[in-house]
């Protein structure tokens, strides 16, 4: 199916979910991110859809001002198409539905968007953090982050714009 | 962990440990010598890969993708060029996909043969291991030949490779191929179908079809369970497109389909295919210039591409986002170990301590990609 296809599928299953805009490349739909887990259940359990593979989540801060973001790329096994998925969150108070329990690769995907940007997956069973230390403070990959000057006693290097590191 | 019962036992695998394949500290809950569950604690090696990426130009974030996967630095930097000249829309000249395919499929060569002999050391046999790194020792021979390194080459670039192929090359990869080939039957000999092998990896460790998918299993390991999914035949790049060779899969040659000696035997008979690519190519490659199209600024139209190669270890995918400056916004790779590795937890319960090795090796994971 092609991308318009599967948007037009989703449009009327869930009316009124889809947000148009036309920053947004031939590949991507982006969703308002109130019923995303049960359009994520239907993307997994539709004959005609049938999104069996979570391919990658990626977290996105569009720059201080603006909002962070989640990205999804599914693809299907059987009908051998793809999409991508965009959800918005808001800065100060970034939340979306889980899908760890759809795609059990979410767990992981899921866990590593929270330990970069802080946002936050509810019903996730198990969100800590994965590569940072579990007493990390901030969220490193938001462009507006600032390192912790000390880490259990341990200096952390600065960098500095001209010189590189300190 | 949840709470502790009557028998069951807390045990620390790692991070220091030769069978976790780097620094990886397993927390495995046993009830006797059966596993419970198991927690894997990822992120000894964290380099910031993704934070660096932000801080440093398109190109300079080449070497970093050598340092993700090292075992296959080529297969990293492949995945990170085509996803660049995707986004920027560059046509590279033929002879630098044939150089690229070429050496793509070495690396290939040497990550499984390093994988297939550390399998073997795991479970306990020792001299497979030697042999096999003898060959590998070949293959990296060939890489210093062209490239000046060993092991993190930063040969790809974005429109073209560092260095075109030494005039003596064709040469010296068919003679390795010719003696190569007849090497994989003694592999054979020594580790395949060796009993205490076969009885220590057939039967354990089986990942349905259905669970590989969900949990994102990609590569050798996916096609280990029976599904017939190769990126380089499924939504091909480069020019995988001309060759032929086949996809193979898991045979359930001993025991049950996607077990651990179908992920072994998939990773064999990848070598194979990976020689017949490379017989195919060499024949080939066409002359010209390596650097034409090698742009003079890397400043690609902002919006952003995901794309997907096909490494050793599976799918390994880079988002790329792009803001229109010589500096990326965002780069996130996606790797196929870190995928493998999650559904460790499931396939692991119910088996024994020392097969929870054993499933671990067959799923061939470079902790420097995982962690980043």
């Amino acid at each position: 199916m092609k991308i318009v296809e599967i948007k037009e599928v989703i449009m009327d299953q869930f009316p009124g979910s889809v947000i148009e805009s036309e920053e947004l490349s031939e590949s991507q739909v982006e969703l308002k991110p109130d019923q995303w887990f049960e359009i994520a259940t239907f993307m997994k359990e539709d004959p005609n859809l049938s999104f069996d593979q979570l391919e990658c989540i990626t977290g996105i801060d569009l720059g201080e001002e603006a909002s962070l973001q989640t990205r999804y790329n599914f693809h299907s096994m059987e009908h051998r198409h793809k999409v991508e998925i965009l959800i918005s969150h808001d800065r100060k108070d970034p939340k979306v539905a889980s899908i760890e329990k759809i795609w059990r690769i979410g767990d992981w995907f899921e866990r590593e968007t929270y330990d970069m940007f802080g946002i936050i997956y509810e019903g996730h069973r198990d969100l800590r953090r994965i590569l940072c230390p579990d007493d990390w403070e901030g969220w490193p990959l938001r462009k507006d982050y600032e390192g912790q000057e000390l880490y259990h006693g341990i200096v952390i290097p600065k960098m500095k714009e001209e010189d590189g590191w300190e | 962990m949840g709470v502790v019962k009557g028998d069951q036992m807390i045990l620390n695998i790692g991070p220091q440990h030769p069978s976790t394949h780097g620094v990886l500290r397993l927390e495995v809950m046993t009830d006797g010598e059966i596993v419970s569950q198991i927690r894997p604690h990822l992120g000894y090696l964290h380099r910031c890969f993704e934070k660096h990426s932000e801080n440093v130009t398109y190109e300079q974030v080449i070497p970093f993708t050598d340092r993700c996967d090292y075992l296959a630095s080529m297969n990293s930097n492949f995945g990170y060029v085509v996803a660049m000249e995707d986004l920027m829309e560059i046509k590279i000249p033929e002879r630098v996909e044939y150089i690229r395919v070429i050496m793509a499929e070495l690396n290939r060569i040497a990550s499984h043969l390093l994988a297939l002999g550390v399998y073997g050391l795991d479970i306990g046999a020792f001299t497979p291991f030697l042999y096999m790194l003898r060959d590998r020792e070949r293959i990296l021979d060939m890489f210093e030949y062209t490239c000046g390194a060993r092991l993190l080459y930063n040969y790809m670039w974005v429109g073209g490779v560092s260095h075109d192929l030494p005039k003596d090359f064709e040469t010296i990869c068919t003679d390795f191929l010719d003696y190569f080939e007849p090497q994989i039957n003694e592999y054979n000999n020594l580790l395949s179908y060796n009993k205490i092998f076969v009885e220590r990896t057939a039967d354990v460790g089986v990942i349905p079809a259905d669970v590989a998918i969900s949990y994102g299993v990609s590569g050798p390991n996916l096609r280990a369970s029976g599904v017939k999914w190769d990126v380089r035949k499924d939504e091909p790049y480069s020019i995988y497109e001309k060759f032929d060779f086949d996809t193979p899969t898991g045979t359930a040659e001993f025991g049950t389909l996607g077990d651990c000696y179908d992920r072994y035997w998939v990773r064999m008979l990848e070598i194979e295919e990976s020689v017949k690519i490379l017989r195919q190519a060499l024949k080939e490659v066409p002359s010209g210039d390596v650097h034409q199209s090698l742009p003079k600024k890397i400043r690609p139209p902002k919006g952003s591409i995901y794309r997907r190669t096909e490494s050793p270890r599976g799918d390994l995918g880079y988002y790329i986002v792009s803001d229109g400056t010589p500096i990326p916004s965002r780069v996130k790779m996606r790797s196929p170990a870190f995928t493998a590795l999650s559904c460790l937890d499931e396939v692991s319960r119910g088996w024994m301590i020392s097969d929870v090795i054993a499933i671990l090796g067959s799923l061939d994971i470079v902790l420097g990609e995982i962690d980043r």
